[in-house]
């Protein structure tokens, strides 16, 4: 299991980790990200993937 | 071409986001020899776009910006504070202005960019921001009601623009454009920018250049190519850029804008040759990306340096591990959405594709109001290659698609 964090008090909303992890991130109707803390190790590829391209770099995987 | 020493190092000239993310996917990807990042600033890989806005606005630090470390990368070598000089593509050699001249298996140019500056006397007050340093210079001198004259109004001299203003300072920006950020957006929207940054109390002199820098010691006034002269304390230079192309001279990589590379971010040589052990990445790399057509350019987006990186780092660990890979992972086709933000005020831009390739009648609304929250979307030939998104994020998305799938 991978443990990930959002520091919402860095988080734009823009979005960029939507695509590459659709399971874990969204923006909602109001254009605020919404994301589930847990993901299977299967994931690793795609969270990491998010945390690249995360303008304000304000995610990060919990090892 | 001599053959390199297997046991030398791969070594990354360039120690910004580029050089990282390709020595990241070096590892990521299999690659467990040795790597070697090479970088002319001080300090390790950093984050840029905040230093015009959200940083700048707070306390400049590279603690702020730092990019994280990943454990992958502990065995990563990095050598910073040593500028390259030049290179030798034949003897596989790397010389650095301490006077070291170092081997290497496989090279990756990642030298990126350097701002350009006006031709003035150097006195103090006046700023050019691209590094944490620079930003840390102009940071201590935006003090509230500071008279700023901001040179250019291309994405980085605007969010200056409003983030000195934000800080108490009073702020002009002189431009030979007609309107800020023209060529990227268009007129269209670049109109509705400028009344918003004059709303925010920006004063805006376009079509007009720098024709001095007045001061003795520092800056007191700038003078206009009509005539005028502005006071002021502290002059922010957004003039464009230049690519660190210089230690690259007397190899025969095609440097004429930036380094060419082919689809799989292999340096490409004036005779059309791609180099397998030659890679560019970031904003010095000219590439082309299918999604649109097949023609070379540099992209100055955000997301280049990670892609390219990603990108040339795969495509390197499959040549070096010689395992029957390297053509499949060539072929595989490379086509990254080129996508940037830009925050001035509380009016935040999100784009994604290349808007600047389109002209101003293929422009258009494609929801909401311009002078509220939009989505404008940029046509070519019929064909969505562009969106901008004011104030609107969730609703690119669809479209951000549509470009995506363009390529296919």
């Amino acid at each position: 299991m991978i443990k990930i964090e959002v520091d919402m008090n860095q988080c734009q909303h823009y979005g960029q980790c939507v695509f590459e992890a659709p399971d874990n991130f969204k923006l909602n109707d109001d254009d605020k990200l919404e994301y589930v803390a847990e993901a299977p190790d299967s994931e690793r590829d795609n969270i990491e993937a998010a945390v690249d391209v995360c303008p304000m770099q304000a995610i990060r995987i919990v090892e | 071409m001599a053959e390199a020493n297997p046991a030398a190092p791969v070594v990354i000239v360039g120690a910004a986001m580029g050089g990282l993310r390709a020595a990241e996917s070096l590892r990521r990807s299999g690659y467990t020899g040795a790597i070697r990042v090479v970088g002319e600033e001080l300090h390790a890989p950093y984050n840029r776009p905040p230093l015009s806005k959200e940083v700048l606005a707070t306390d400049v630090t590279h603690e702020a910006v730092a990019f994280p470390s990943r454990a992958e990368m502990g065995d990563v070598e990095w050598m910073l504070g040593v500028r390259a000089t030049a290179v030798d593509l034949d003897a596989h050699t790397l010389t650095t202005d301490d006077g070291n001249v170092q081997e290497w298996r496989a090279l990756v140019i990642a030298t990126g960019l350097r701002a350009r500056r006006l031709d003035f006397a150097p006195i103090a007050g006046r700023h050019v921001v691209r590094s944490l340093d620079d930003a840390m210079a102009l940071r201590a001198e935006l003090i509230p009601s500071a008279r700023v004259v901001v040179v250019g109004s291309g994405f980085l001299g605007c969010e200056l623009s409003a983030t000195a203003r934000k800080l108490g300072c009073s702020v002009t920006i002189v431009t030979p454009s007609a309107e800020p950020m023209i060529r990227p957006l268009g007129d269209l929207v670049a109109k509705e920018m400028r009344r918003r940054l004059t709303e925010e109390g920006v004063q805006i002199f376009s079509g007009v250049t720098v024709a001095a820098i007045n001061g003795e010691t520092s800056v007191e006034s700038v003078e206009l190519s009509d005539g005028r002269v502005i006071e002021a304390d502290v002059v922010i230079e957004s003039v464009g850029s230049h690519c660190n192309i210089e230690w690259l001279e007397g190899t025969n990589l095609d440097v004429s804008d930036g380094v060419l590379a082919d689809n799989a971010m292999r340096a490409v040589t004036t005779d059309g040759i791609a180099l397998d052990d030659v890679y560019v990445v970031g904003d010095i790399a000219r590439f082309p990306n299918p999604m649109f057509d097949d023609v070379p350019r540099r992209v100055e987006h955000w997301n280049i340096p990670t892609d390219t990186g990603k990108r040339a780092g795969a495509v390197l660990a499959a040549h070096l591990a010689d395992d029957g890979s390297f053509a499949d992972v060539v072929a595989k086709p490379f086509a990254p959405v080129p996508s940037f933000w830009s925050n001035q005020f509380e009016i935040k831009l999100q784009a994604y594709g290349l808007l600047g390739l389109v002209s101003d009648d293929d422009i258009r609304v494609l929801e909401g109001d311009l002078t509220d929250q939009a989505a404008v979307g940029y046509y070519r030939d019929g064909r969505l290659v562009g969106v901008l998104g004011i104030g609107m994020k969730a609703a690119l998305l669809p479209y951000r698609k549509q470009i995506a799938e363009g390529g296919a």
